[in-house]
């Protein structure tokens, strides 16, 4: 894809904008839902970004795994732990959000630096431009076919332990003893020692 | 701006990098910094995007014909949807265990 510089530039400063302010929006708006909704926009700006590269492949599957699967993940998560609370007041939170946000700057900064100080080889030899996809696949069945592999034996054990993470009652009966022992053992209703309540009987010991 | 744009010239990498950094450092603040746990996966999410920016940057710009930053951007991007999985389902058992979403009240391991 080849197009005007001046096209290009004016795609980057949109994309750009979009971009840093949805993040911002996604660390700052107090509502969880419209972050979730701003990490859309972020993840599609990264997208976009992307074709900008030329790497159409990459952003293909940035909207596909991304906006199509972990923005989803989220948006269901915070349906499923969508409790109103309020969360109990912190002393020195201002002060900790000024600290974190300086030592950020600095992170920044020294990116920064990084970043403009290095002499960069550019102009490098010459991108490779449409052909993108075709070498990601000589790469993934050639030199890097074992994380290639690997990936697909992590996203196999990903599945299994979240399966077994969220559900309540994968293990029916204990391993050793026979006993009912499920995730029940670690559910609220017997469960006075997660519960930061005070203990029921002055006999008890410190926690 | 710090972008030193003018009309005929490509992109410079520079202003990729600046992007990157921007966002990271957006993303390490809100993980720092945020109550709720699902918005700390967000910001990890943001950081796992800066990072791949950086890396399509510069596969774009000083790899050529070799596209290995591509490569490592699918990589990234496979190791994130794992961790978000896996991140979300904690999130949920610990829901259902402390009936709350707030950081600061998950210290169990901590003292």
């Amino acid at each position: 894809m080849t197009i005007a510089s001046a096209t290009q530039q004016i795609c980057f400063l949109v994309l750009s904008v979009t971009l840093v302010l949805g993040a911002l929006g996604v660390v700052l708006l107090p509502s969880i839902v419209y972050s979730a909704f701003l990490l859309g926009g972020v993840f599609l700006s990264v997208a976009g970004l992307y074709l900008l590269l030329n790497a159409s492949f990459v952003a293909a599957a940035q909207v596909l795994v991304y906006v199509g699967a972990v923005n989803v993940l989220i948006l269901f998560a915070i349906m499923l732990v969508n409790k109103k609370e309020t969360m109990a007041a912190i002393p020195g939170l201002p002060l900790r959000r000024v600290l974190s946000g300086g030592v950020c700057a600095g992170l920044l900064v020294l990116l920064l630096r990084v970043a403009f100080v290095t002499p960069w080889a550019v102009p490098g030899p010459e991108p490779v431009g449409e052909e993108a996809t075709i070498r990601i696949g000589e790469h993934f069945f050639s030199d890097y076919l074992l994380p290639f592999e690997l990936a697909s034996v992590l996203l196999l054990m990903a599945m299994i332990g979240a399966i077994v993470l969220a559900r309540r009652d994968v293990f029916s009966s204990d391993v050793i003893t026979g006993e009912p022992a499920d995730q029940g053992l670690l559910e609220k209703a017997r469960t006075p020692l997660l519960i930061e309540t005070p203990a029921p009987s002055p006999t008890a010991g410190p926690r | 701006m710090m972008l030193p744009f003018s009309a005929a010239e490509p992109i410079p990498l520079q202003a990729y990098l600046l992007l990157a950094a921007v966002l990271f450092c957006t993303g390490v603040w809100g993980l720092i910094n945020s109550r709720n746990a699902v918005r700390v996966l967000m910001s990890i999410e943001l950081m796992l995007n800066g990072v791949n920016i950086n890396l399509m940057a510069f596969s774009s710009y000083l790899d050529g014909q070799l596209i290995r930053g591509q490569v490592f951007a699918i990589f990234v991007i496979t190791v994130a949807a794992a961790e978000a999985a896996v991140g979300l389902a904690i999130l949920l058992s610990l829901y259902r265990n402390r009936e709350t979403v707030d950081m600061e009240r998950f210290n169990l391991l901590r003292w």
